[in-house]
This record gives C-alpha cells, structure tokens and sequence, in this order.
C-alpha cells in the first residue's frame, strides 16, 4: 500500500504536523508513548525526526483490550514500560493505524491507572475511519479506504512499511 | 498425566495441575507473562481489568497463609471476585460431599477453583468432574505437585541468574515428602537446568529418586560445590514423629544451612526458601536474612507467577468454549 519509501515519506508529513501542533499548543513539557508494536516504531521514527531525546514510553495493552472474553489472552506480551510519570502531564499517545478505537480505548484505561493526565493527544500514522467509538486523532498521516475485508498492517522494526493484507 | 485435561485442543493452558508434561515454551510463556504483571505490581493501580466479572475460589482442604493469600491478592489485582472457603471448618465437616460443594460453587456461577487438598490427585479428580468452563489451579496436593510455587522459583530464579542454561541447582532436605521439590525438579529439567542435585538423608529421599533427573548427595557441603542456586526445603515438624530422623539439633548439623556450608557454593549463588522458614531447623538467621537470600523476592514472584496462570488458564477456557460454540 505504502512502500518503504512512501512509508519514510508518510512519517515526515506526520512529523510536520506534530511540530506544528507541539508549537501551536506550546505544551510545557511532554511525554510520548507507542502501542506497542507499530506505535513504537512510528513514535521513535517521529521522535528521530524532530530531535526529541527523552525516554519512549511502551504501552502493551493485552491486559486492558475488551475481547478477553471472546480471543483470550494475546499471543505475546510483554511489560508496559513508563520510565516517566504521566500525573498532570501532556501525553503524545501515538499508534499505526486506527481503526475501530478499540486499542486507543484500552490504551486510554491502561494510562489512567498510572495517574491522571493533564491532556492525551491521539497521533496516527493511518485513520482507516471504521471507528466503532467517539475517539478521533488529532493528527494523522493518511486517510485510507479499504474495502470490507481488506486490513492494513506496519511491518517492521527496520525498514517500515504498510502492507495491506485480506 | 494426561495432558488433555490440563491444555486445549491447541496447546493452551486450561487448567494448571502439574508441571509434569508442560513443555519448555509453555512454562517460559508463564514466565513471560508473569513479568509483564510484575510491572503491574509497581503501578500506583496495582490492578488490571482481565477478569472483571469473574468469580474465583480458593478451595483450601489444608492450611494455608502465605500460598491462599497470594491467590487471594492475584485475582483481585485481575479485578476478579474472590471467595475464600476453608473447607476444613466449613460444610464438609458438616457432612457434605466434596461432590456436593462443588456443585453449590458451580451454582454459584464461579470460573476457577483454587484448590489445595492433602490427597494427591485431587486438583486433577475435580478438574475431571467440574462443569466445562471452570479452571481449576492446583495450589498443592498431597506430596504430589505445588506448580505455581515451582514457577514463582523459576522465575526467581530467572530474573537472578538471566537463564537456565548452565545452572546447577540444589535443593536440600525433606524431598520425600515434599510436593515443591517434585514440581521444581520437573521445573528445572524442562526448562534446561544443567544439573539438579538432591541433598538429603536417605530416610528422607523417596524411593528411586535418580529417576526424577536428579544426582543425589548426602553431604551438604561437598553437594553445595559449584552450585549457583540453593533452594532449601521446610523440614516439616510433623514428620519427625516417624523417627525418620534422629532430632532437629543433629538435623541442623548436617543439613542446616550456614554462612560456612553455603560458603562451598559459588560466591554469587542465590539462596531459596518455599517459607515457612523454621530458623536454626534447616536455615541459620544470618543466611534467610543475608545478601544472598531472594525469599522475600519469591513472595513477590508468587503474586505475578499466579496472576499470570489464571489469566492464561481463563484465556484457555474461553478459546476452547468458543471453539465449541463455533464448532456446533
């Protein structure tokens, strides 16, 4: 869907608006977290690109997703890493695609038992727009259309890439 | 063991009865995701949302502090309820049937049972007989099998030492009648420890004890050279009634474990207890309070070891229960 070099291009137009929104809300500090594992790698791509050198935060949501009772437990999981506090801080929450709001949801629970945020800003590299919840992004790289079956995926850690599965 | 009653049709835990038969990768799955709740614990939440709306037991036929409240603490920290039943002073002395508790548990709607029993095989019988859909967890029975203590010391173990491989492990004292030293020798040879010693009186091993994967020493202090992992075992007091061996003082002499005797194992060995510790029975105080012991550390374990196995028994159950709706 997006090759590599579509993909590098997508971050930089990410990137830009994320300094765009960073300077016009002149935030006070911050910290940003991926959903593991596309969220991490867009966070750290985004990260890279705008110089920002602080501590990542990786949120692994498994135990907070709202279909234990009907998939069980994932297949891999690995601990949530804060290395910061999130109390009364702005929080940059930053996944790979969204799609029904499901993970951003359970991404929202699993940081409100870490404290109470003063904001959480929603950056997406792919909006697929079948949102089954009220949660939007505030920024996005790409509205995407895909037909009913079709399902898109970021590939990596090294050399990402969307790839567009059925 | 028949594997069949303790995975699904695809290899998930369902219940955890045994470590007998469980593979390497199963048992580090355990393990990964007993890490994954270790950082829960270090939360200013201590509590994740996974079994919201379920109902587990603690079924507890035999005493039981630190292992029933551990349980206790684990589903709550997975937002399940929790019911503690301490059978030995409930219904059953009133004259039910083990067969008719369970049934009034099952109506009331519960998803897993904790179950310790004094006889071997229990957990395993009930897990047989209960309404499909209900994870039974073995917390101990008889001299048979303690896995979710076994998997607290292997994660301990892990998180001290970083691997298994390479690892000589020796654990001392009553194997004979100790559930916990059979669950961490079948621990301990899956997960590829190199080598496991047993260090005991003979009046104390049971018989053929080389058939567990174990060399066996009766000396401690040339058992202990080169060991990285030293787990003692309680020398349970109800035993000595059987003249099994000739007095707690002389016990102590031989196989209590001192700065001297640990002294012959390597510098940086780890020091293990399943508690309850009887000081200056099998352990000196400044050893069970010193530098190289991590029995607090397994205490802490014992909360995330059994976190992680009723979430994935319960994942278990609801795979095979949607495979059998989607299947009918």
């Amino acid at each position: 869907m997006f090759d590599q070099q579509a993909t590098q291009d997508l971050l930089d137009e990410l990137a830009k608006s994320l300094d765009q929104w960073l300077t016009k809300k002149s935030l006070a500090g911050f910290e940003i977290i991926g959903i593991r594992s596309g969220g991490v790698w867009v966070a750290q791509a985004l990260m890279e690109r705008l110089n920002i050198n602080q501590a990542l935060g990786e949120l692994d949501i498994s135990f907070y997703r709202d279909d234990f009772n009907r998939k069980g437990l994932n297949d891999s999981i690995s601990p949530t890493s804060l290395p910061f506090n999130t109390e009364s801080k702005h929080l940059i929450l930053v996944d790979d695609v969204l799609m029904s709001g499901r993970s951003v949801r359970a991404a929202m629970n699993e940081l409100f038992d870490f404290g109470r945020p003063a904001s959480i800003t929603l950056v997406t590299l792919i909006d697929l727009g079948r949102r089954e919840l009220p949660i939007a992004p505030q920024i996005t790289g790409a509205m995407v259309t895909l037909a009913d079956n079709e399902r898109v995926k970021l590939i990596g850690p090294d050399n990402l890439e969307v790839s567009l599965y059925s | 063991m028949s594997q069949s009653t303790q995975l699904t049709d695809t290899g998930q835990l369902k219940h955890f009865l045994s470590i007998d038969g469980l593979s390497k990768a199963l048992l580090t799955e355990i393990l990964d995701t007993a890490e994954s709740f270790i950082e829960v614990g270090e939360r200013k939440i201590r509590k994740v949302p996974l079994l919201r709306g379920k109902t587990v037991v603690n079924l507890f036929f035999e005493a039981s502090t630190r292992t029933r409240s551990t349980f206790e603490l684990a589903a709550k920290r997975l937002s399940a309820d929790v019911l503690n039943l301490n059978i030995s002073t409930s219904a059953t002395s009133k004259g039910e049937s083990l067969s008719d508790t369970l049934l009034n548990l099952e109506a009331m709607a519960s998803d897993m049972f904790i179950v310790r029993h004094s006889q071997s095989g229990a957990p395993h019988f009930i897990a047989e007989s209960v309404t499909p859909g209900v994870g039974i967890i073995n917390a101990g029975d008889g001299w048979h099998a303690h896995p979710t203590q076994a998997m607290l010391d292997m994660l301990t173990i892990r998180q001290n030492k970083g691997t298994f491989d390479g690892l000589r492990v020796a654990i001392i004292g009553d194997i004979m009648h100790s559930r916990v030293a059979r669950s961490q020798i079948q621990a301990l040879n899956t997960l590829g420890a190199s080598e496991v010693r047993i260090i005991a009186p003979s009046t104390l091993l049971p018989p053929e004890v080389e058939s567990l994967g174990v060399n066996v020493y009766h000396q401690l202090h040339s058992g202990l050279n080169d060991i990285d992992v030293v787990i003692m075992l309680r020398l349970q007091r109800e035993r000595m009634q059987g003249a099994l061996l000739p007095s707690e003082q002389e016990y102590f002499q031989q196989y209590g474990l001192t700065q001297e005797a640990l002294a012959n194992a390597k510098p940086d060995a780890i020091v293990m207890h399943p508690g309850p510790i009887n000081r200056g029975v099998e352990i000196e105080s400044a050893v069970a309070d010193g530098t190289q012991s991590v029995i607090l550390d397994q205490v802490t374990n014992g909360i995330a070891v059994r976190m992680a196995v009723m979430s994935m028994a319960m994942s278990g159950q609801t795979q095979e229960r949607n495979a059998l709706t989607q299947g009918a």
